[in-house]
């Protein structure tokens, strides 16, 4: 019956949308090769890319602060993610609702109200603003993600596996480094991945818990943006876009075998 | 042989955490909004109402009806076109591929995506520049920094969070079912609403908070290409915390944001629920939000 239909209403709607997704990278790429710095192209150039990479030292300063923050925050927002949701699914305790509840809620509040309550909290408490309190804002909002996801994987085994280790006389922290995180070992990746994605992403609460001498990527884009069109924004959404295809693709491919094999 | 419950040991770190950097910034905004403003920022320890009345003033009022309406008008119409598009990859031989175009635009760097759409439709922009060269347009014209560029940018910004989680549920809908309502006289609009959309309401829930929630808060967006009367409440609260330093009025709107976005998103989901049953089919395992949204997380990001 599908083959008597040839127009898919569904179908064009998606490579509308596909459209209209890809419509402004593309426009980023075309300016980004603009030899003129106003509006209408007028040249093929590579201007953009020489000031991006030899004469951007402030951006490429905000870009190790944002790795830093990254990968920090990640870890921390790991750790305690994982060993939460492996407490809180093998184990029924007091305050675990509490913990459950704790888990889900921060990703469901607007960034914004995260972003005002953390900048009062840490100016009541006499926290400089700064590197340290960017790390602890992003390993909040991160703990969410790598629960959820490392639950979903706790979800999906089967738990009579940790009761053979426990017959066989394994203890807990047996159990669980031997059993438990090997077989949750893509969930944890792919949290702490997410983690690391989402950290080097965020705006709007980084904008309020920064400091001076604390700007990261985003910030550093956002004045860029503030103070005007800079094709050298152009130049580095191109080489952000390619890395992170580069980069992630072989890793979501790498993710999926593991996975599968696990 | 009891086996000792470690379940507290595990759970407890991120549970400090959680209540020391959520909670507790949370319950002293909560406080904060019932306290006197300080003369230069900060509060006075002496009980008001003073922020609570201020969201009664007109243009608090006006300001948040704007966001209400600029949120629902962009969440209803990322949903309507994300059904279909999640409906087409569903359906689709290469599926892989089809969420890859759908998840890459989604990797660029959240203020690039706003940016972008700077360079298209500024005076200077692209858009301009097309227009110029087909001669349609003799001077530059203005499409940024009205209401209906805020709705197209943030219906961009959060499109793939509705096609991911309707993707992934529809994903899991039994088609012969809808084949089966049309072989019973179902016209093919009728099947699609009675039979597929009570089947992926677990998706659509998602889809819907996760795009409704983000947008009411919305900062950014607003901020760099709306004007401003596309002002929402997420920019007053930013200009109360940074510029006017009133912290107990910024703390009234957050308090308030959070309680329309939070009981709205307990209302849906608990309506959704508590409609009808689907009439086929068990669908207990999509009802749950944490599926779909461990599908969206999983799937959006690597």
């Amino acid at each position: 019956m599908s083959s008597r239909r040839r127009f898919s209403f569904s179908d064009t709607v998606f490579w509308i949308i596909i459209a209209f997704l890809f419509l402004p990278l593309a426009v980023l790429l075309l300016y980004s090769f603009n030899s003129s710095k106003g509006g209408s192209f007028t040249g093929f150039s590579l201007i953009w890319y020489e000031r991006l990479f030899l004469e951007s030292t402030d951006l490429w300063r905000a870009f190790g602060k944002s790795a830093l923050v990254a990968l920090g925050s990640a870890s921390a927002a790991t750790l305690l993610g994982t060993l939460a949701a492996i407490g809180t699914s093998r184990y029924r305790f007091p305050g675990r609702g509490y913990v459950q509840a704790m888990s889900f809620v921060p990703m469901i509040l607007p960034e914004i109200v995260m972003g005002v309550s953390l900048l009062v909290f840490f100016a009541d408490t006499g926290f400089k603003l700064g590197l340290l309190t960017i790390l602890i804002a992003h390993t909040t909002f991160n703990i969410p993600f790598v629960y959820l996801l490392v639950s979903a994987r706790l979800e999906e085994f089967d738990p009579s596996v940790i009761e053979a280790a426990r017959d066989l006389g394994a203890t807990e922290i047996q159990t669980l480094l031997r059993v438990v995180v090997p077989m949750i070992a893509p969930g944890i990746l792919s949290g702490w991945l997410t983690a690391v994605t989402l950290s080097l992403e965020d705006f709007v609460i980084t904008f309020f818990v920064a400091g001076p001498g604390s700007t990261t990527l985003p910030l550093y884009i956002y004045s860029a943006i503030r103070f005007g069109v800079s094709p050298v924004i152009n130049a580095l959404s191109v080489v952000m876009v390619a890395g992170t295809v580069l980069l992630v693709y072989p890793s979501r491919k790498f993710l999926k075998a593991f996975a599968a094999r696990a | 042989m009891r086996q000792r419950n470690y379940g507290p040991w595990y759970a407890a770190p991120q549970g400090l955490w959680l209540t020391l950097f959520f909670a507790a910034p949370l319950a002293i905004i909560i406080a904060y909004s019932f306290l006197k403003k300080g003369l230069y920022g900060g509060v006075v320890a002496e009980f008001s109402l003073a922020a609570w009345h201020a969201l009664g003033g007109t243009t608090l009022l006006a300001i948040a009806f704007r966001t209400l309406l600029v949120s629902l008008a962009a969440t209803a119409i990322t949903i309507l076109i994300a059904l279909p598009a999640g409906y087409s990859i569903a359906k689709s031989r290469n599926q892989p591929l089809r969420l890859f175009l759908v998840i890459v635009p989604f990797w660029t760097n959240f203020l690039i995506r706003v940016y972008a759409w700077i360079a298209i439709l500024g005076t200077e922009g692209f858009l301009n520049d097309a227009l110029r060269y087909l001669g349609i347009l003799a001077t530059p014209a203005q499409f940024l920094y009205n209401q209906g560029t805020v709705v197209m940018v943030l219906v961009y910004m959060y499109l793939p969070y509705a096609i991911l989680p309707l993707f992934s549920t529809i994903d899991k809908f039994d088609f012969t079912l809808l084949e089966a309502a049309r072989d019973l006289g179902a016209s093919r609009l009728t099947a699609i609403v009675k039979v597929l959309l009570p089947n992926i309401k677990g998706g659509l829930v998602t889809a819907v908070l996760f795009t409704f929630i983000p947008i009411f808060g919305a900062y950014a967006v607003p901020l760099l290409v709306g004007g401003k009367d596309s002002y929402m409440l997420g920019n007053i609260i930013a200009d109360q915390v940074t510029k006017t330093r009133n912290w107990p009025l910024a703390s009234s709107i957050s308090m308030a944001v959070t309680l329309i976005t939070g009981l709205g998103a307990i209302a849906f989901a608990y309506t959704s629920n508590k409609a009808p049953p689907p009439p086929v089919a068990d669908s207990s395992e999509d009802m749950g939000l944490s599926g779909p949204a461990a599908d969206l997380v999983r799937e959006a990001l690597p």
